[in-house]
């Protein structure tokens, strides 16, 4: 299971990538092994609002749908939009080509209740117990 | 049994059940009865049944008689397809999911749309299930509807979406009977997530959506039609044509007829790009290892039993059998026979037209072009001459007073197939007698 060491981690198997004021945001290596094939992706619109927590959109495989919870508050300022077509890249390259959303993050301390790779490894151990 | 089971008293199987909601004492039924007994019960309610087949019927309003073909009866009752709903582990049925998938490509056909699924409950609540498809896909939350929809069918989208934060407009209706364009325009706000009109609208008027389709789309609002009989497909502008996003309707008038009210047909149409935001089953077609030809219940991840209360519909199932009888029915007829007695249900009712508006006093308040229903005016009261033509096995039409009390003279008639030249002249006959 990849796990790099330069991302953040949430609790709902998103990762975070930080640069500036602007936080790249995927579902994990752990996420998209989980829910197997994945058929279909749906992503917000540039521009839209979230906050900590809402659902900005879903990941569906062929068994199941789930949402993809944001780990942080913000505007979307760009989407993968290549996904739609390629729901698959998420599986082969989760935190590469497989990047959902970037935001402008309104609150980077939200930031600070993300774990590290170290922490998510435990976590993620913990869970599959 | 109870032993059998391990239980130790009927009251435990009871017991998730709340004391103050629980029946305590019998049921008021009449005592049983025994077969013979049974059976003359029977035979005295049937005789209440006073019409028959020698009886004229201009009935219609939403449920329209048709003749089914002796047929759709003996292969739609084949124990093999005999079932309500899709089959729970529905890919067992292949014979099953094949008719499914054959009815949906029919029934996309006749509307000139991408996609069809696997039907709804009836007309209505197909129409509120488009409603709220267009709210999720525009996000936006005031719905437009035309007044000249059947007042039962915004009845039950007012049912639907009364408490999801959708508000209702309705368009009233031009004095030519279709949608007021310059209301509509002025209601097309931002907030607006489609606009709802019926062709042939509730007044049997068939209208042309194709202008209101652009409007829309301006807009970022969806057209969504609905048609109460598609029978009317076989001669008027498809949905498809008119641009429209959403297009439903109910489905009796294929094959399924009129069984004291029901049951119904909710065909429900859309572009495929929209697939992921369909209520309802779909049935899609495939290829098993081998690489034969199979067919499957495909985007099933919209359904309820996926995903829970962010399905696209609480209906995890079709009308199956209704399905069933729609899809022989349109295979027997075929796009040309289709077509045929489409025509022949047009030219009655303006044969219909013609000999009752030769009568002295009854006109036509409609100018716009109708199917097979239009809007009698009576120079009297429309319930009395219902009254009247009924002692001559006449039923002559829905009163309109019943959903609209100003509307006392007029009432809404049906002509189909089933009317012929001589119905039609004895009917105007008649009526001439009792004005």
């Amino acid at each position: 299971m990849l796990i790099p060491e330069d991302l953040k981690y949430s609790e709902e198997h998103e990762w975070v990538k930080v640069n500036g004021n602007m936080a790249t945001i995927g579902i994990t290596d752990y996420a998209q092994d989980q829910l197997g094939e994945i058929v279909y992706v749906e992503l917000p619109a540039e521009g839209e609002r979230f906050s900590k927590a809402d659902a900005f959109g879903s990941v569906e495989s062929v068994k199941s749908v789930n949402d993809i919870f944001s780990p942080l508050t913000g505007r979307v300022a760009e989407i993968n939009d290549p996904l739609v077509d390629s729901p698959e890249t998420i599986n082969e390259e989760p935190y590469g080509e497989g990047w959902m959303i970037k935001i402008e993050m309104a609150n980077k301390k939200e930031l600070e209740d993300l774990m590290s790779a170290d922490e998510y490894e435990v976590y993620i151990s913990e869970e599959t117990k | 049994m109870l032993q059998e089971i391990g239980v130790d008293g009927l009251e435990t199987l009871f017991q998730s059940i709340p004391q103050d909601l629980r029946l305590k004492k019998n049921l008021n039924l009449p005592p049983p009865l025994d077969e013979e007994e049974l059976r003359h019960h029977i035979t005295r309610l049937s005789q209440k049944n006073i019409i028959d087949s020698s009886w004229i019927s201009f009935l219609g309003a939403g449920a329209y008689a048709h003749t089914i073909p002796s047929a759709t009866l003996s292969v739609a009752s084949r124990s093999e397809f005999v079932t309500a709903y899709t089959p729970y582990q529905a890919e067992v049925s292949q014979g099953n999911l094949q008719a499914f998938f054959e009815y949906q490509t029919m029934i996309a056909d006749i509307f000139d749309m991408e996609i069809a699924n696997a039907s709804l409950y009836d007309g209505s609540t197909a129409t509120a299930e488009a409603v709220l498809m267009a709210q999720r896909l525009s996000k936006k939350n005031t719905a437009l509807i035309a007044d000249s929809l059947h007042p039962e069918y915004k009845a039950v989208m007012k049912t639907y979406l009364k408490n999801l934060n959708i508000e209702v407009i309705e368009i009233p209706s031009s004095e030519t009977g279709t949608v007021d364009r310059e209301l509509l325009k002025k209601s097309l706000g931002d907030n607006v997530c489609c606009f709802v009109g019926a062709s042939p609208n509730f007044f049997g008027i068939l209208e042309d959506f194709s202008d209101v389709a652009q409007c829309l789309h301006e807009k970022n609002a969806l057209l969504i039609t609905t048609t109460p009989e598609p029978l009317a497909l076989g001669l008027a502008k498809s949905p498809g044509s008119m641009g429209a996003d959403i297009a439903v309707g109910e489905g009796r008038s294929f094959g399924i007829g009129l069984q004291f009210g029901g049951p119904s047909l909710g065909l429900f149409t859309t572009k495929k790009q929209y697939v992921r935001q369909v209520p309802g089953r779909l049935v899609g077609e495939t290829v098993d290892h081998k690489g034969q030809r199979g067919f499957v219940i495909t985007c099933a991840t919209r359904e309820q039993h996926i995903r829970r209360e962010k399905a696209t519909s609480n209906i995890c199932t079709n009308v199956a059998l209704c399905t069933l009888y729609a899809a022989i029915t349109l295979a027997l007829w075929g796009k040309e026979g289709f077509q045929d007695i489409s025509k022949i249900n047009w030219v009655r009712a303006e044969k219909m037209k013609q000999l009752l508006t030769s009568i002295k006093g009854v006109r036509l308040p409609y100018s716009s072009p109708t199917f097979n229903e239009f809007v009698v005016e009576l120079p009297t009261q429309a319930k009395k001459i219902i009254h009247a033509m009924r002692k001559e096995n006449i039923l002559m039409g829905v009163p309109l007073h019943t959903w609209y009390p100003d509307r006392e003279n007029q009432l809404l008639m049906c002509v189909t197939e089933k009317h012929n030249e001589e119905a039609l002249q004895k009917t105007a006959q008649t009526l001439k007698r009792f004005l």
